[in-house]
């Protein structure tokens, strides 16, 4: 890790100032920026450290206008807030399964939702990859095992969060602020598949940075779960992951919102999915359905074909559990 | 989005760094107080700078939990964390479970199972028991199995690390 400065945020608007200058990087649970900068990724000659906005560390809840979530508050915090495990299932069920114990005592929501992918062309400095503004992406005819099979371009990491897509099913908005905007945006809009002149996979700027998560409350008779294909038991990444909540009125699904983390380089909505099951009665044969539309169009790379079936099968028995076993996850 | 934006102010702000800067580490209840770069990590500052060994360096990148640390009670991996954020508050490491030359029950347990091969993993796992313990007193298998997930064991002495886990567990709500 190469030498930097160090500077403790004080308030958002001098954050803002401070993130805006040229070499300057935001800190908070340091998880994934320290792993960049000892992998020499990045050399930012200042690092803000966002830890001492001290108010961006809050939960709160009200039934009226659900739950609030500061940028700051930590994977554990949410895993462990009787609220979030009460309300939002979906949500506690994401934060436990993301990473490590030691890892959710430092990770924070906002560096969870905005992270880099994992793709090990994208963290090897010796690969001037196309995201890091070379001119390929070595994943494409090279090591792609873990990579996206959705809507990939020019790019085929995936986005890595495990939040992302429980909160996108929860219909969550994020508040940002930078130096020319300030406003909420859904989760959804967050993300971008990364473009020839924005190589990120977020729409966040220079000095741009999210104060705040909020979650609606959940609808009546709403129900979800969050499932995670891993290659071992906690720890990793996920191959595959699907958020799945869907609301009901006796046996007709109201409501359904999908979203699958794993297979695109952002958290991908499911909405023909959706479109398929939104008032119809929940069948065997609905689930099939909608669980092949979820993976249409994939265009599997030569070592990453077992995604498909795999993202398949979870959104069957993410269907499955939500509507048929009730409370029992 | 997109409304009224946040206009940027310029304030006098405390820069530290890059070269060394002071700050004090309250390591197992004792203040140090040592000169570090701001790029100094928790996990280098407690073995180069003080001298505490115990708290092992193994892939310096968040992904083997050999130094695995308690900050204000709560497990985190040392070598990701950086040591001027750690400034006033209270680290705790496994040179501080001993007290007058008595082993702490965690480590008696880890001994007593045999739950150790290499042992180089062995810091980071009492580390995180002691963080389970401290919240739990009475923790389940899987509640064990949860807290040292984030500890590799590459000799794969897991069950008898989860045996002295609850073993210790006992000793502690016996007061011994």
């Amino acid at each position: 890790m190469r030498s930097f400065e160090h500077v403790n945020a004080l308030n958002i608007q001098t954050t803002v100032a401070l993130l805006s200058e040229p070499s300057t990087e935001a800190i908070a649970g340091g998880t994934d920026l320290l792993g960049e900068l000892k992998a020499r990724l990045r050399s930012p000659q200042r690092l803000v450290n966002l830890k001492t906005l001290s108010k961006l560390r809050e939960i709160r809840y009200s039934p009226r206008v659900g739950l609030r979530l500061g940028a700051l508050v930590t994977l554990a915090e949410i895993e462990r807030h009787p609220v979030v495990q009460e309300r939002f299932p979906i949500l506690a069920q994401a934060a436990s399964s993301a990473a490590t114990p030691q890892l959710r005592h430092m990770g924070t929501i906002g560096g969870n939702l905005c992270q880099k992918p994992r793709c090990w062309y994208y963290r090897n400095k010796l690969f001037h990859c196309w995201l890091k503004g070379g001119d390929i992406c070595f994943a494409e005819d090279g090591e792609n095992k873990y990579h996206a099979i959705l809507g990939a371009d020019r790019c085929h990491a995936v986005h890595p969060s495990d939040l992302a897509p429980a909160l996108i099913a929860l219909d969550a908005t994020v508040c940002v602020v930078g130096p020319e905007v300030e406003g909420e945006i859904s989760l959804e809009e967050l993300y971008t598949k990364p473009t020839e002149r924005h190589r990120r996979m977020t729409i966040l700027g220079p000095g741009e940075l999210i104060t705040e998560i909020r979650v609606p409350p959940p609808k009546k008779n709403a129900r979800g779960v969050y499932l995670k294909a891993m290659e071992r038991g906690s720890w990793s990444f996920a191959l595959v992951s699907v958020a799945a909540q869907m609301s009901l009125e006796g046996e007709r699904i109201t409501d359904a919102r999908i979203a699958l983390g794993g297979v695109a380089a952002i958290p991908w909505r499911a909405r023909e999915s959706e479109r398929l099951l939104v008032g119809q009665e929940f069948s065997e044969e609905l689930a099939e359905r909608a669980a092949e539309a979820a993976v249409a169009g994939a265009q599997p790379l030569r070592d990453n074909g077992y995604k498909v079936p795999l993202a398949k099968s979870l959104v069957k028995r993410a269907l499955e559990i939500s509507i048929r076993e009730r409370s029992d996850m | 989005m997109a409304t009224k934006a946040v206009r940027p102010k310029k304030r006098k702000i405390a820069v530290r760094g890059p070269g060394k800067t002071p700050i004090k580490l309250i390591v197992n209840g004792e203040t140090h107080e040592l000169l570090v770069e701001p790029r100094r990590t928790l996990l280098d500052a407690l073995r180069k700078d003080l001298g505490l060994t115990g708290t092992k360096r193994a892939c310096d990148e968040g992904t083997c939990g050999a130094c695995t640390v308690l900050l204000d009670g709560k497990p985190i991996y040392a070598c990701m964390a950086l040591a001027l954020e750690c400034e006033g508050r209270s680290i705790e490491t496994v040179e501080g479970l001993a007290r007058n030359g008595k082993l702490h029950p965690i480590q008696a347990a880890f001994i007593e199972e045999d739950a150790l091969q290499c042992g180089f993993c062995t810091p980071g796992q009492i580390m995180s028991v002691k963080a389970l313990l401290d919240e739990n007193p009475n923790p389940t298998l899987e509640d064990v199995k949860r807290a040292v997930s984030g500890n590799l064991c590459r000799c794969g002495a897991y069950p008898k690390i989860f045996k002295a886990a609850l073993r210790a567990a006992e000793l502690l709500r016996s007061g011994s």
